[in-house]
């Protein structure tokens, strides 16, 4: 039953995804998180989070990472072939006897119209995981972090990838102050 | 001979797939690097329309590349080769990393780690979804692009309609409305 799901899920999202892996991110959302429950927001989140600090195509790290997680090795692999055979076998078939079909007009009418709604998944995505943090936050300084990350990425061209890990091995690193009081109050509290 | 071309073949999709930070679309010029540039298996015109025609077809960029040049290369072995040397190594890596995170889930620090990446990964995700906007306005103008995401929206969020309609209905529309 798993695998089925599996299967179903990252087919639908191999097969929707135009513009390569990073496209398929929230149509992986919407099976994983919203239909199948494989996973909660924040565990989604964390999991891009990695899956952007390491190198290699995203739409697979997420395919088979979801699949261990969800039924071990062959979980993996069954959602590896949903995620990438069915299009590697349609790009051999249209290769091989089709010759210039990404040439045809409605072939590329098809892409023009699919990039916007692949734009505004993106877009509500952001808002999701904008509005979570604020709420975790406050105001002030989700809008810091967003600024200074924007800033980072965007305007001093610092890769992603560099940016996580930093975050990353700062959080790891860094003494936590509450879990800190936690301990000293219980240590009170039994004194 | 035959298993120094599948060696070969796994070198070619093993470097750019580890190399390749941002996702498979960010690896297509370490790609040509090595398919065009080191192995002379295609020349330019020919790897620009395997890249044409993986760009028009859904799914990840890498794998049907890493697939169908893998195929060319050494046949059905070739293929598999390909495949693996693209999607199995980073994958290791995330499986590995991932289950770390997931098994310390409930530690202060994780949380706190949870809480921290996610304004990072909003601003990608941003980043992101302009870049979808931008390539939708320089390939067809800002009228039927803004339509389209107009109507997405609602069918998506306020509808709450399963993305695969809305996608198929798009390519649909496209197909009729914006062969160009």
């Amino acid at each position: 039953m798993i695998f089925l799901q599996l299967f179903v899920g990252f087919l639908r999202a191999g097969l929707l995804g135009y513009g390569g892996g990073p496209s398929a991110i929230p149509l992986v959302q919407k099976e994983a998180v919203e239909k199948y429950k494989w996973m909660t927001d924040d565990e989604f989140g964390d999991m891009l989070a990695i899956a952007n600090a390491l190198p290699g195509p995203i739409a697979t790290k997420m395919a088979g990472y979801i699949g261990y997680r969800k039924a071990g090795w062959l979980g993996v692999l069954v959602a590896e072939i949903a995620t990438v055979i069915p299009t590697v076998l349609l790009m051999m078939i249209l290769l091989l006897t089709l010759s210039s079909f990404e040439n045809k007009p409605w072939v590329r009418g098809m892409t023009h119209a699919v990039v916007p709604v692949v734009g505004v998944m993106l877009a509500t995505m952001t808002w999701q995981f904008f509005s979570k943090s604020q709420k975790e936050l406050g105001w002030v300084k989700s809008m810091a972090f967003v600024a200074g990350s924007f800033l980072l990425i965007q305007v001093l061209n610092i890769h992603p990838a560099i940016v996580i890990t930093v975050t990353l091995v700062f959080v790891l690193v860094w003494p936590v102050r509450s879990e800190k009081s936690e301990i000293v109050e219980q240590g009170r509290k039994a004194q | 001979m035959n298993l120094i071309k599948l060696w070969h073949d796994f070198l070619a999709f093993f470097i750019p797939g580890i190399l390749g930070y941002g996702g498979g679309p960010s690896s297509i010029p370490l790609v040509e690097n090595e398919v065009v540039g080191h192995y002379h298996w295609m020349d330019v015109p020919e790897f620009s329309k395997v890249l044409a025609l993986g760009n028009a077809l859904p799914g990840p960029i890498a794998t049907k590349m890493a697939g169908y040049i893998g195929y060319v290369v050494a046949g059905v072995p070739g293929l598999v080769v390909g495949l693996i040397a693209s999607v199995v190594p980073s994958l290791i890596l995330m499986i590995v990393l991932g289950n770390l995170l997931y098994r310390y889930k409930d530690s202060p620090k994780i949380k706190r780690l949870t809480v921290l990446i996610r304004p990072i990964i909003a601003v990608l995700l941003g980043v992101m979804a302009y870049s979808f906007f931008k390539d939708a306005y320089e390939s067809a103008g800002w009228l039927q692009p803004l339509a389209i995401a107009v109507v997405s929206f609602v069918l998506l969020e306020k509808l709450k309609i399963h993305p695969a309609f809305v996608v198929v209905a798009a390519l649909g529309y496209g197909a009729i409305f914006m062969a160009s």
